[in-house]
Parts: C-alpha cells; structure tokens; sequence
C-alpha cells in the first residue's frame, strides 16, 4: 500500500517538474523562435524531470521520507532511464541533427546519424578503459560500467566548470578591471563609425553606377563567355572592370573596418554601463564580494598545490572543522554530528541550487547571440558561418549538451551520498572508484557532504 | 554621379530572416550564395528611376542598410545600432514566414528605429502597448515583407497569409512575398517608396 503511495508521490513530482522544464525551455530559451520539432523538447524536459527526480530522491533519503523499498526501486528505475537517455537517445539526436544540417549527407541521414553514435559509443568505451572498474564479479556489458565513465566525466566536467567560473566571477564582479570611458570617447567612435559607413555608402554608389553604365552601353561584363570572349577581352580592353575591382577591394577593407568599430564602440558602451552599475549599492556590493572570492580562490589554489604536492588527503570536510573549531576554541557546545550533516547538507543543497541556476542562465545568455559574447559574433561573423546553422537544430543541441553536464553532475552528487547509506549492494564497488575521485575532489577543497554513520542501515 | 539625390531605407528584423539576402537580390540582381551573420550594419547602394518612363522621372540613390541583431539585445548592443538611424526616409520590416515570432517583433523593432531616444543611454521611452496612432501621424512609411514562403509546407500556406494579411493591417503597410531562389523578379519593382 506504501508503495503505490510513494509512487504516486514521486510521478506528480517528475510530472511537475516535466512541465517546469517544458515552460523554461518555451519561455527563456526559445523565446524569439518557433520551436517546431517537438521532439527535442521532449527530450529536453525528460532529462530535467529525471535529473530533478533523482535529486528528490537524495533528499529523501537523507530526510528518512517514504518507504525504504520505495525508494530503492524509484532508485532503480530513475537510474536506467537517465543512463538510456543519456547515451542512447541524446548523442543519437544531436548526430542526427548535425548530419541534417551537412547538405551533403541529408538523403542517408539515418544512416550517418548511426555511424556518429558508433563513434560517440567507441571514444566513451575507451575514455574507460585506463579506470580500474573491471572485475570479474561483473561482465563488460555491466551497467557499473556506465555509472563509472558518466560519473567520472560528469565529475572533471564539474570540477572544470566550478574552476572557470570561480575565476570569471571576480574578474565581472571587481571594478579594478575597468577601463575608464567617458562620453566623449563613444561619441568620438560612433562619429568614425558614421564616417566609414559614408565612405563606403559612396564607394558602392560608385559601383552601382559605373555598372549601370557599362551595361547601358552594353558592355555588361557577366556576358562576356566561351573562347570568342577571351578574345574580346584581349583586345578591347575593360577598364571599367578593372577600377571596379579595385574600388570593390576596398570596399571589402572598409566594412570590416566598420565591423570593428561597431564592436568597439558596443564593448565602449557595455563597458560604461559597469561603471555606473558599480556606483550603485549593489554594484559596490559585488565588488566586496570579488574581492572576497579572489582571495578565497588564490587559497584554495595555494592549499590544493599543496595537498597534491605533498599527497594529502584531507579527512574532515571544511564544515565539520569548522564546527569543530568552533566548539573547541569557543567552547559553544553543540551536537557535532548532528548539525555537521545537516549544515554540510544545506551547503550542498544551496550549491546545487545556484549551480542550476548558473547553468540556466548561461543557456539563456548563450541562446542569445548578441546577448552572449561578441567575441562570438565576430568570430562567426568572419568565418561566414553558415546561415542555417541558426536553425533549430543547432540552437538546441548547446542547451542539452550543457543539460547532460548537470546530470552528470546528479549522478556524481548522488553516488556519493549512497557512498554513505547505500542498499544498492551491486553497486558496490563502483565506489571504490568514486572514493579515488573523492580523495582528488578533496584535495581540490569542494567542501564534500559526510553522513556520519547517522545509523541508516543498509536494506 | 554623386550629385543624385539619395534615399536612406532601414533594412530591420530578427535575426536569420533574411534581411542580407534580400539586400543582395535587390541591389546586385543575384542570389547570395554563402549567407553569413551580420555584423553591424552593412549598405549596399541601388540605383533607381523613380517614375520611370513620365517626364518627371528622376534618378536616386537608394541606400539600404542592414542592421543586423535582435530586440531582446543587451542595451549595449541597442544604444550602439541607434547611431544608423538618423535621417532616414523608410523602413523595411523583415520577417520569416515560418517562425511566427519574428513577425510579432516587428512592432518592437518599428518603434526601436522610430521613437529613438538621443539619450546616451539608449533607452526607449514606451508604454510597450500597441498604438495605432503612433503610425498616423508618422511621416516615415514602412514596407513589410515575408520571407521564405517556399520553405512552407503546401498545406499550411493558406494559413500563413491570412496571418500576414492581418499583420500588414496592424502596420498600415504594403505586403510582397518573396521567395528565396528568386524566380520571379517582376514582383520587385521600386516604384514608389510612398504609399498613398
């Protein structure tokens, strides 16, 4: 009977969040595009729904909710789906999309869309084979196997992500990073910008009359075919054609000069707009909080060079010791175990929660091109990006790229909580690779969550 | 040569709907072959005879140019793209026949051109409500134009103009389709950038 209502439970939950998903990706992600394939998201808001559900499940776990069999089965089931989705179903769609996009291959699409998730399996299959999983309780085709590799690339990819951001936070936050700009100065480019735009307004009327008039005096160059042509062209020489091209030249220098001044002179204004934030309260705020961040960063660099070097590894969490200290030198007296778990629980709730949000957030600022960087822009922009790669397709393959990172991110955070209160037996000794990883994550200073023998026996 | 009068048009609308396409085949009478992103803003020049074959026919300059961007842009990028839309004597609104949000970002990029604000901040003074008398009195005139018709599938084409039919009655404009491929270069014909 507890069964049925856990259940019932935990589908309302993966419904709700299976809606939450679907809005955010109508309302944040696609808000200027139709989105027509309704496949992508689907698939999209099932990895959310599956990713959050797994999340729930954490914390009922660690809060003693439902019944332990319950959630031992939901356990397993939410498990399968993600590892088929995520390695099925998600590499298969993006091939998919990328062979559509190529011209060349759209009759056999299927077909190469298989080829590319034959290469996706290989590369995972060998990115695994230096990990020490195999062992011959348990078969190649085991799904330890896929735990393993998801796990340890969602953890480097984690680890890699927390690093960037960690730096990029102060260098946004800290105004010492600001040029001084005033209005003259964007006034000044803007006037340059107008003045290469007239330059090459007269140029191209230049063109556009020069051709007007050789083809009124039907010397129409593109007519000019074939061997008799060639002849002509010898012995009547063109001029016209000639100063064309060269005016064409230079042409072509002055609007990718007035590219760059258009990009200067948008940096120039982003840049003035953060200054004036930064006079606000909050901008002041933020930059305390850079400050803060640098420092806590060049001493979390320092500790980790060391813990490395020196092939140490920590055995208590920051938290714990701190609560420690705490109790030791201020003599305060509190349930160590107690709070240490709940405190170190809450802490990684409120990362989990801004990591999410971070993501979220990068998805929509990387959804909106000019919104995202313009070192981006420009790039595309020179390299004469191919227009369709705008398409759906391709705008939806970067948020469930990024999407897979947070759950590879779900599935590190919960194979180290069951590290600790695990009735997957079978799962055993999975985690003697994720406590190699753990060692590393500690020496690295992520503050990791410990339940301390709370007592929650192994079913 | 330069002493012909000239007419400065905005090409505006979403990003991908084919604003530099639709410059190309007007002013070099081909089809772009390698479409790439608009950095900026990019001009191409037209010559035209304006009431060609009257006695008052007069020859201009007709100045295109291609903003390139979205509305939702950070102010940056906004207050950056008001600098092209000084003087201007028309606009043209793009938008794509196959994704129905670029035509409802139209009215948004209609009012970005018109009701520039010459604050350096950039900032667009609106109640954000649609109002018909905003285009009245608006010496400006606006020429809308779909893209992409062809991409539409069979079945759905009778749909996307009753749409657009409405569309060009919100904006008091004139309305062509255009197909990409160009086949029919009749349909384009710049006879007069007033509507009456």
């Amino acid at each position: 009977m507890s069964f049925l209502v856990d259940s019932v439970i935990m589908f309302t939950s993966q419904v709700l969040f299976f809606g939450f998903g679907w809005l955010f990706f109508m309302r944040q992600l696609f808000k200027d595009y139709e989105v027509r394939r309704y496949v992508v998201q689907v698939v999209f808001s099932v990895t959310f729904a599956f990713s959050c559900t797994m999340f729930e499940l954490i914390i009922f776990e660690i809060l003693g909710a439902l019944s332990s069999s319950s959630r031992y089965f939901h356990w397993k089931l939410n498990l399968y789906v993600i590892l088929l989705v995520l390695i099925f179903v998600v590499p298969f769609y993006i091939g998919y999309f990328v062979v559509s996009n190529i011209r060349l291959l759209h009759r056999q699409r299927l077909l190469f869309a298989c080829m590319v998730w034959f290469t996706f399996m290989y590369f995972f299959w060998k990115l695994g084979d230096p990990f020490p999983i195999l062992s011959p309780k348990h078969g190649i085709l085991s799904i330890e196997q896929l735990i393993s590799r998801v796990g340890v690339i969602g953890v480097t990819l984690m680890a890699l992500l927390s690093g960037f951001g960690a730096v990029n936070c102060p260098y946004t936050y800290m105004s010492y990073f600001l040029r001084n700009v005033t209005d003259s100065d964007i006034l000044a480019l803007e006037r340059r910008l107008l003045q290469t735009m007239d330059m090459i307004v007269s140029k191209k009327k230049r063109i556009a009359m020069t051709r007007r008039q050789m083809y009124q005096r039907g010397e129409d160059q593109n007519k000019q075919t074939g061997l008799w042509g060639m002849i002509k062209s010898v012995t009547s020489p063109q001029t016209g054609s000639e100063n064309l091209s060269l005016i064409q030249q230079e042409v072509d220098a002055l609007e990718e000069l007035s590219r760059q001044l258009f990009l200067e002179t948008v940096d120039l204004q982003a840049t003035k707009e953060r200054i004036e934030y930064s006079k606000t309260f909050q901008g002041k705020y933020f930059n305390f909080l850079g400050y803060f961040f640098s420092i806590y960063c060049v001493w979390k660099i320092f500790m980790a060079t060391i813990n490395i070097v020196f092939d140490r590894v920590g055995k208590t969490d920051p938290v714990t010791r701190g609560i420690e200290i705490t109790v030791n030198y201020l003599g305060i007296q509190f349930d160590v175990k107690f709070w240490s778990q709940h405190i170190s629980f809450i802490l990684v709730g409120i990362i989990i929660v801004t990591s999410i949000r971070g993501l979220l957030i990068t998805l929509t600022k990387v959804q909106s091109p000019q919104g995202g960087t313009l070192e981006i822009m420009e790039w595309v922009g020179k390299r004469n990006a191919y227009g369709p790669w705008r398409t759906l397709a391709k705008q939806v393959k970067r948020p469930l790229f990024l999407f897979i990172v947070v759950l590879l991110r779900y599935i590190k955070q919960q194979i180290f909580q069951r590290h600790r209160a695990c009735p997957c037996s079978d799962h055993g000794h999975v985690l003697c690779v994720i406590r190699v990883a753990d060692a590393h994550e500690h020496a690295a200073g992520v503050p990791l969550h410990r339940h301390r023998g709370s007592g929650r026996a192994a079913v | 040569m330069a002493s012909l009068d000239r007419v400065k048009v905005l090409v505006l609308g979403d990003s991908g709907v084919g604003k530099s396409s639709l410059v190309h085949l007007l002013c070099q009478n081909q089809v772009l072959g390698n479409p790439s992103w608009t950095v900026g803003c990019s001009v191409d020049v037209r010559v035209q005879d304006y009431k060609e074959g009257t006695p008052e026919e007069k020859t201009y300059y007709i100045e295109l140019w291609d903003v390139g961007g979205s509305v939702g842009s950070a102010s940056s990028i906004k207050s950056t793209r008001a600098v092209f839309y000084n003087s201007v004597n028309g606009i043209i609104l793009v938008h794509d026949l196959t994704n129905k949000k670029s035509s409802q970002n139209l009215y948004r990029w209609s009012l970005e051109a018109l009701n520039k604000d010459s604050s350096p901040t950039g900032v667009i003074v609106s109640n954000g409500d649609y109002d018909r008398e905003q285009f009245a009195e608006n010496p400006v005139p606006l020429l809308l134009i779909g893209t992409k018709f062809d991409q539409i599938p069979e079945n759905k084409r009778s749909e996307v103009l009753t749409r657009t039919a409405f569309l060009s009655e919100d904006f008091n404009a004139e309305e062509i389709n255009l197909m990409t491929g160009f086949t029919d270069r009749k349909r384009f014909n710049f006879k007069s950038l007033h509507y009456d």
